[in-house]
């Protein structure tokens, strides 16, 4: 192998890259910079300042048809604590949950079958996940709805099968609202695992069965601890973005189910409030974010 | 028979020149013929006139893009051709213009359009406002005109290009947002009642109580609009209030109506309730108009109907925003859209109702249409027909409190 | 497989029949999750090909649709600009997102748990929040810059794309972040003790290791780009339109069959990918 050939850096010239490397290595800072720096410098510029502006925005009143006036005022943050807006909050927060749990449910199975496939077939595997989500979301959306109506395919086939004699009323509930979001993100839950997964060293589990655990032992002891770093990500990539979704509420709950993100966009284009739909925002942004580390520091400590 | 009716209809101004193959064959498909049909009917009955020789006059596009369409009579001479910018940005609604129109103002005009598509005002104001330009035309509705005007964002429109505002019917001008027409010419104009299935309910529904408090055989098949004024709005009327009501036993009043009608009510929805209605899921949906007659398309027994309480009217108007790059380029084409014939294919196409009273009285518009008295009202319906206008900030909060409310309960 | 190994080698237990009837309900799992992705795929395709405007009532096979779609102008470009925006957006966000990963798990620095938090931002925000908030930062940009310089930009696919790598790269470093977090540290140990330096370490060790994770994580970043609609309709240009947002548009009168002609093509599309790049891959293993 090349690497063994070289024998000793004292042996032979030192390349500049040989130099730049060791002094990555050497001064953490610089690295840090390096690797840090495109992400931080991208996030800084397109996404805290632009972010910036709406907070200011959020302490500010509602001008004469919808523009910004800059007085500064903290109404709009004492408006959301309101019963009215915080049931909204909380109705989201439980249909995120909901929607955590059943792709964990679904997709930390389906992620291991996957990750023990044989090698060639796994990439495929991964991509025939995603394909539906290449096509269009809103068609896709229209097709759920076409699915659950009363006179649709699912209720029909139901009927036909003798399990039930009246359609069951699936769409524009609650449930659709969740079927919706379950099938929206459930690839950003098996994706993360499936990364985890992946790398996990099978011969522990030989080990642990050799020792006597049994399967669910096995599972619980050995492969979630170590593959919780997996399940951390997929819970975060599914709840967020779920908390915040807006046009499946829509068009599932058809108007009726009203989440926070569908408040948002009411107070930023209908009412033409920008302000309070920044407070209500920057509120629903800290206490995400809250919650966030929060899991992390939970997640930390039970790995150890 | 009212199918067949339509398809000879169709049939004889597409022999006659009047309409586009293409748009015949579109709108055989929609009425649910199979590809295998048109082209019999088509071949069948083929073309009797051959289609008007390319006509001559004006200046010939100095893009070449091709020779003027048929029909047109070329650029008008109170246009002067070399004012004319290169480029044309138009920001409209989807679907909300025969694309062959497009191509013949192209073609005749020498100007390249481009045309964007938003699916709301509130996604154009919010554009607009975040500071997006380029854009030459603009389609706001009734009240974003004046909201528009009221921030100093459009532009004044020259008279001395837009001559064929002579054609549009004085009933559409002078609307409270514009009075003197200053930035908007009328593009399409309509209602928003509500469309209910003959079949399921009888031919005689005409007021707001079968849509606030429902027979048994109704109830859980009703679709509302998703939009604040609107609903909040009909249920004023049907109260007998006005639609821009503010006061708090107003509001209260509609409130507890819309709490009692909410268990009825299947969705909110201002884009499924076409196809609700035509799929069966919904039998009564409020409705716009355009919506209503696409539905009716496909169901033939579904009526539309403007409710005896009042029901609001609103109208699409066309627009050039003070930051447009191209403006006598935009000009010209408003000036173009409202010729009788173009006016005429636009709303054949778009089945929107026309304001423009010389495409009505020359013939352009279609029969069917233009007897429906959902899209045509008479005289005496115009007056319970209710504009929505702004209602200052405090009103529109109770309203969205109160709409916030409602959608959460 | 090495359970069935350990099952033949260990004593007195049923466990082989256990170990079958949960490899059952596991491949149950996925043939039932995957029948549930595509569920509504295949209405939509079936549709697709039917000769009504409406979907409810099948009236008759017909290709008519695709006609349509194919002479469509206006899809053919948006479809052209999603799929450059995505692929670009994919490629820089996957790079920034994998740096991003490696600067969370193996640096230290001062605000490092500040950057942390604001690493999750993106995935935080509401979409209407970023959308408007970008439309208003690049607007006052572009008019600074214009003043100052006088160079003039615009909105256009350059804004949406700069848009999609901001909200992407945060996912896929979260997803390159799982796989490294518990890395085997070991092998990287032994190579450098091999006389690998930092660089070599990296690309022969690491980065392999790491690569499901950063696969992963861009298929995850082509995804979000292709499909978004609310920041890209506040950032796009005059005639910079995308394919969500051409269809979002054309719901307002309705799904038409041409649209789901065109999902259905686009579904076709990226499974001959699939389909050819296993082809390939058996071809260079055998």
């Amino acid at each position: 192998m090349a690497i063994v050939e070289q024998i000793g850096p004292s042996e032979r010239a030192v390349t500049w890259r040989e130099r730049l490397g060791d002094a990555v290595r050497q001064r953490e800072g610089l690295r840090a910079l390096l690797l840090a720096g495109p992400g931080g410098a991208w996030l800084l510029f397109f996404f805290l300042l632009p972010t910036a502006i709406v907070f200011a925005y959020s302490f500010a009143r509602r001008g004469p048809y919808g523009t910004v006036d800059w007085t500064f005022t903290l109404e709009n943050y004492v408006r959301f604590f309101d019963w009215l807006y915080i049931r909204v909050f909380l109705v989201s927060v439980w249909l995120a949950l909901l929607t955590t749990l059943i792709c964990l449910l679904i997709g930390y199975p389906f992620a291991f079958v996957i990750a023990r496939s044989p090698r060639r077939w796994r990439n495929a595997l991964l991509v025939l996940v995603l394909i539906p989500f290449w096509t269009n979301f809103l068609v896709r959306t229209y097709a759920i709805m076409l699915l659950l109506r009363s006179d649709g395919l699912i209720n029909n086939a139901l009927q036909w099968l003798g399990l039930i004699d009246r359609p069951l009323t699936m769409l524009f509930t609650p449930f659709a609202v969740v079927l919706g979001l379950v099938y929206g993100y459930l690839p950003f839950m098996i994706l993360p695992i499936y990364a985890s997964i992946e790398k996990f060293d099978f011969t522990l589990v030989e080990a642990a069965q050799d020792l006597g655990a049994n399967t669910w032992q096995v599972f619980w002891r050995v492969l979630l601890p170590l593959t919780l770093p997996g399940v951390l990500a997929g819970s975060i990539l599914v709840f967020i973005p779920s908390v915040g979704a807006f046009v499946t509420p829509d068009l599932l709950g058809g108007g009726k189910v009203v989440m926070i993100a569908n408040l948002i966009n009411q107070q930023f284009l209908t009412v033409r409030h920008w302000p309070f739909g920044s407070a209500v925002s920057f509120v629903l942004m800290a206490i995400v974010l809250a919650a966030t580390m929060l899991y992390f520091r939970i997640g930390e400590t039970r790995r150890i | 028979m009212q199918r067949d009716r339509l398809i000879q209809r169709w049939l004889t101004d597409w022999q006659r020149g009047r309409l586009s193959r293409r748009e015949l064959v579109r709108r055989l498909g929609l009425l649910g013929l199979t590809s295998f049909a048109i082209t019999n009917l088509l071949a069948a009955c083929g073309q009797t006139q051959s289609t008007p020789t390319p006509a001559s006059g004006g200046t010939t596009p100095s893009q070449g893009t091709g020779t003027p369409a048929s029909g047109t009579t070329g650029i008008p001479d109170y246009i002067d051709p070399s004012k004319l910018e290169k480029e044309l940005n138009f920001y409209n609604w989807s679907e909300y213009i025969d694309p062959d129109i497009l191509t013949e103002f192209e073609q005749t005009y020498g100007v390249k359009v481009t045309m964007d598509t938003y699916a709301s005002n509130e996604d154009l104001l919010a554009k607009l406002q975040g500071g997006a330009t380029g854009y030459d035309v603009i389609v706001p509705s009734d009240y974003m005109v004046s909201i528009m005007i009221n921030l100093g964002m459009l532009e004044p429109l020259d008279y001395s290009i837009i001559k064929t505002i002579e054609n549009i019917d004085p009933e559409n001008l002078h609307a409270y947002y514009d009075p003197e027409n200053t930035y908007s010419v009328p593009y399409m104009w309509g209602t928003s009642g509500y469309s209910y299935d003959t079949a399921a309910l009888g031919d005689d529904l005409e007021s707001w109580k079968e849509v606030f408090e429902p027979r048994p055989e109704a109830r859980g098949k009703i679709v509302m609009l998703d939009d604040q004024r609107e609903v909040i709005g009909a249920a004023l009327m049907y109260l007998g209030y006005e639609i821009n009501e503010t006061s708090d036993e107003a509001l209260s009043r509609a409130k507890e109506l819309l709490l009692a009608q909410k268990p009825h009510v299947l969705a909110y929805s201002s884009q499924n309730n076409d196809d609700l209605l035509v799929a069966g899921e919904a039998l009564i949906a409020h409705i716009w108009t355009g919506d209503a007659l696409l539905a009716q398309d496909e169901k033939l027994s579904l009526r539309y109907v403007i409710p005896i309480e009042g029901c609001t009217v609103w109208q699409d108007n066309l627009c050039v925003p003070k930051t447009a790059p191209h403006k006598y380029a935009a000009m010209a084409f408003i000036d173009f859209l409202n010729r009788p014939d173009i006016a005429g294919r636009n709303a054949n196409y778009i089945m929107y109702g026309s304001p423009n009273k010389a495409a009505r009285e020359q013939g352009y518009i279609d029969e069917e249409v233009l007897n429906n008295p959902g899209v045509y009202p008479p005289p005496e319906v115009w007056q319970r027909l209710q504009w929505i206008k702004d209602v200052g900030e405090e009103g529109a909060l109770k309203f969205d409190r109160l709409w916030t409310e409602i959608k959460t309960s | 497989m090495t359970a069935q190994a350990a099952v033949t080698t260990s004593t007195r237990r049923p466990v082989r029949r256990r170990i079958s009837t949960g490899w059952t309900l596991l491949w149950l799992n996925v043939f039932l999750t995957f029948v549930f992705l595509y569920a509504p795929i295949i209405v939509m395709s079936i549709f697709s090909f039917n000769a009504s405007r409406q979907m409810q009532v099948w009236m008759g096979f017909t290709l008519d649709w695709y006609v349509r779609m194919l002479h469509d102008e206006r899809v053919r470009v948006a479809a052209e600009n999603s799929l450059i925006i995505a692929l670009v957006s994919t490629a820089v966000s996957t790079v920034i997102g994998t740096l991003t990963a490696l600067a969370l798990e193996r640096t230290r620095f001062r605000v490092k748990s500040l950057y942390e938090g604001a690493m999750y931002l993106p995935i935080i925000v509401p979409e209407i929040v970023m959308a408007i908030a970008l439309l208003v930062f690049f607007n006052l940009t572009f008019q600074g810059l214009d003043q100052l310089f006088g160079l003039r930009l615009n909105f256009g696919l350059g804004t949406i794309t700069i848009a999609h790598i901001a909200f992407s790269f945060p996912f896929v470093a979260v997803v390159v972040r799982a796989r490294l977090a518990d890395f085997d540290r070991t092998l990287e140990q032994a190579a450098q003790d091999l006389g690998a330096n930092d660089w070599q370490t990296f690309r022969y060790i690491t980065l392999p290791l790491l690569m499901p994770g950063i696969i992963a994580g861009a298929l995850l970043a082509f995804t979000l780009s292709i499909d978004d609609f609310v920041i890209t309709f506040f950032n796009a240009g005059v005639g910079s339109t995308t394919l969500p947002l051409e269809i979002y548009g054309r719901v307002r009168r309705g799904i038409t069959p041409d649209v789901n002609a065109l999902s259905t093509v686009l579904l076709l599309a990226s499974m001959l990918l699939v389909l050819s790049s296993l082809a390939l891959q058996r071809r260079r293993s055998s």
